[in-house]
């Protein structure tokens, strides 16, 4: 196994302007500037509507040092598809063709060009930042949102319907490299797409990504948050790697050990505050169940 | 060299010689044999081409945009829902100025279900900013697709070449097959200035505002209002680049010379019937029997419909007696949209002819000659009592 990468060693190499327009304590700005780290100048990047189109800036100016092609919502896979094909049509080799998008143009309008391109095996990296609902369009429930989770389009009993495993179905295809990250964690989710730049084929990284309006939540605790989701074994960092199944990184530690009880996660974000006991205590065992499988 | 081939073979073929870089496709009937065949190119290694079997048009059209963004050749083909389900990557195309080339096998829309010709795919997109090429024969579908990826790629707009799901699509013609070497001679490699570049990064299709903003470098650049004015003037200019790439078309391959309307008879004739694609040549033999008896008549095609040829059609068809119009789609709840058009056209011209509409063939419905006959008979026999809302022709109404 390559040795992890630390602060001492992490490259000083950025492609994200200082002074972009996202939120004061973002998670994306940690994921977004950490990734790019990971992949390095020759990248292309392909990017539908979501917080990352405003993040990067408004024309003329843009917040990002890497060419990018802003494509519509549903087309992201398909998109970074393209890219490929010309990249081979036009015999460059050596460039990381990445798609990044949100939750929303990943698990829901964005799914079937996702699925089309991992069932092609198309030779591109797809990050999806998880900040679980439509931030950019004013916090409206996605298929990612954990159940019982207060947005402006569950506005009173919170969502009903459990978060969608998009990471499971897109490991379903039976693609080389799957893998889940964390904000809160940003060397190893730096590691995971230096790895995923290694490999060739489909390979899709969903990263937890706090977000304090929206979660509602101060921005100085994006980093809190983001720990506290994996560390109660909410939220689990893993890769698939050629269809083996392991627990990275801070999740592996927690293997044998006690986790944080799921109520200490909800009670950091007013998201939650619609959670009666009861619900409390169904996502409790539904973790248990889920960690005793490991 | 000649062959006899259906007309999607035709496009196929012109899509080989133009040497498309990035295919991508869905099938739908009637534009499935002409995806088939290239694929079956790029299998055999007869064109150098990635050919992306994607899961919908709507990501067929993605990945021709983002392929064109990154500096390649990029051809995808479709038919009617296929069109529509789309829809939002033409506008993303045409925004983004790239020359993708799409042919359309044109065929009615549901519901109900139909899988046979009319217009309505195509006619419906007329304002997405595409350029519209409509042929008439197989020699036109293979002559079209070269010179679209040609005017495509002056004037960074994508270019659909449409023709009649079936009635050409399916059907089997002789036509020329322009020699490989004077192809590339004539149409050169895409080379564009801006393109997906990671020496050279840039982002592509930000968010743009209303008002024009300055660049880091204190430049304004535009705003949104302005990119969108320049599409239209460059649309508008496209006419006068499709001439000349047509007049340099004719003088290598001996074909062209009509790229805007052709007209058939017309010099002399009182009455024109007027129409777009196939349709056209049909009527050639409705001109003949009038005359026969007489008729002043003519026949006259439109060969590109967006941007509208408005100065042509205006010299063809003013002074004339009457203009009877024929069309396969309809602007639901108005007129037939050609139809408005050329009103339109003809507003400003001091010797307006009348104008009448007839909508047919809607779902494939058979176009008889007879009803062609009756219908210019009538106009003929009483140009001045028509009145503006269409009529249509080969109804089975119940009584």
């Amino acid at each position: 196994m390559e040795k992890a990468t630390t602060i001492l060693n992490l490259t000083e190499d950025e492609f994200v302007h200082s002074g972009n327009r996202a939120c004061s304590g973002c998670g994306l700005s940690i994921v977004y500037r950490m990734g790019l780290k990971a992949l390095g100048k020759n990248t292309i990047l392909v990017v539908p509507p979501s917080c990352l189109t405003v993040l990067q800036g408004l024309y003329p100016v843009a917040s990002t040092k890497l060419p990018c092609v802003n494509v519509t919502f549903a087309s992201t896979g398909a998109a970074a598809t393209g890219v490929r094909a010309a990249m081979r049509a036009l015999k460059k080799a050596n460039v990381n063709v990445v798609a990044w998008a949100g939750d929303g143009g990943t698990s829901d309008i964005g799914i079937q060009a996702l699925s089309g391109a991992c069932e092609r095996g198309e030779n591109i990296i797809y990050i999806c930042y998880d900040n679980e609902a439509y931030m950019n369009t004013g916090v409206q429930r996605s298929g990612t949102t954990p159940q019982g989770v207060l947005t402006t389009t569950t506005p009173i009993k919170g969502k009903l319907q459990e978060k969608k495993d998009v990471p499971s179905i897109i490991a379903a295809h039976g693609i080389g490299y799957v893998a889940t990250a964390s904000a809160a964690y940003p060397l190893d989710l730096y590691d995971k797409v230096k790895k995923a730049t290694t490999i060739s084929g489909p390979r899709y990284i969903h990263v937890h990504t706090p977000c304090p309006p929206g979660w509602n939540f101060d921005p100085r605790y994006t980093i809190k948050v983001g720990k506290l989701a994996v560390k109660t074994g909410l939220f689990d960092l893993y890769e698939i790697e050629n269809g083996v199944f392991k627990l990275t990184g801070a999740s592996l530690h927690l293997l044998g050990k006690t986790r944080l009880p799921v109520s200490e996660y909800f009670a950091t974000q007013g998201r939650f505050k619609s959670l009666d006991a009861e619900s409390v205590a169904k996502v409790q065992k539904q973790v248990d169940a889920k960690w005793a499988n490991y | 060299m000649h062959i006899i081939e259906s007309g999607n073979v035709a496009a196929a073929t012109g899509v080989k010689l133009s040497r498309a870089q990035v295919i991508a496709a869905y099938p739908i009937t009637p534009q499935t044999p002409l995806t088939e065949k290239l694929s079956e190119f790029v299998e055999s290694g007869e064109l150098a081409a990635e050919y992306i079997p994607v899961e919908s048009e709507h990501s067929a059209m993605a990945v021709c945009i983002a392929a064109s963004s990154a500096g390649a050749r990029a051809f995808t083909a479709t038919s009617a829902n296929g069109l529509l389900y789309m829809v939002e990557q033409l506008h993303w195309a045409v925004g983004a100025r790239l020359p993708v080339v799409m042919c359309v096998a044109n065929r009615g829309i549901g519901a109900p279900w139909t899988v046979w010709n009319d217009q309505q795919d195509t006619i419906s997109q007329r304002d997405v900013g595409w350029i519209q090429l409509y042929c008439n024969d197989h020699q036109q579908i293979i002559d079209s697709v070269i010179k679209a990826f040609k005017l495509a790629q002056t004037v960074s707009i994508p270019v659909m070449v449409c023709y009649d799901g079936y009635l050409l699509s399916h059907t089997y013609m002789p036509f020329e097959q322009p020699e490989q070497g004077k192809v590339d001679a004539f149409l050169p490699a895409f080379a564009p200035k801006h393109f997906l570049d990671p020496e050279n990064p840039g982002n592509f299709n930000t968010v743009t505002l209303p008002d024009v903003r300055l660049d880091v470098d204190g430049n304004m650049a535009p705003g949104y209002i302005e990119i969108r004015h320049n599409l239209q003037e460059d649309l508008r200019a496209a006419l006068l680049t499709y001439e000349n790439i047509d007049r340099e078309f004719e003088k290598e391959f001996g074909r062209g010379g009509n790229p805007f309307i052709e007209e058939y008879k017309c010099a002399d004739a009182e009455f024109v019937a007027v129409c777009i694609g196939s349709l056209s040549y049909q009527l050639r033999d409705v001109v003949d029997m009038m005359r026969e008896d007489q008729v002043k008549i003519g026949v006259m095609g439109v060969q590109i419909y967006r941007p509208f040829p408005d100065e042509a059609i205006i010299r063809a068809l003013a002074g004339k007696r009457c203009v009877i119009v024929f069309e396969k789609a309809l602007s639901y709840g108005n007129q037939g949209a050609l139809y408005a058009d050329i009103k339109s056209a003809l507003y400003s011209s001091e010797r307006k002819p009348r104008i009448h509409n007839y909508i047919l063939g809607l779902g494939g419905r058979e176009i008889k000659t007879q009803h062609l006959v009756d219908a210019l008979a009538k106009s003929c026999a009483s140009p001045d009592t028509f009145g503006d809302s269409p009529r249509w022709i080969g109804l089975k109404l119940q009584e």
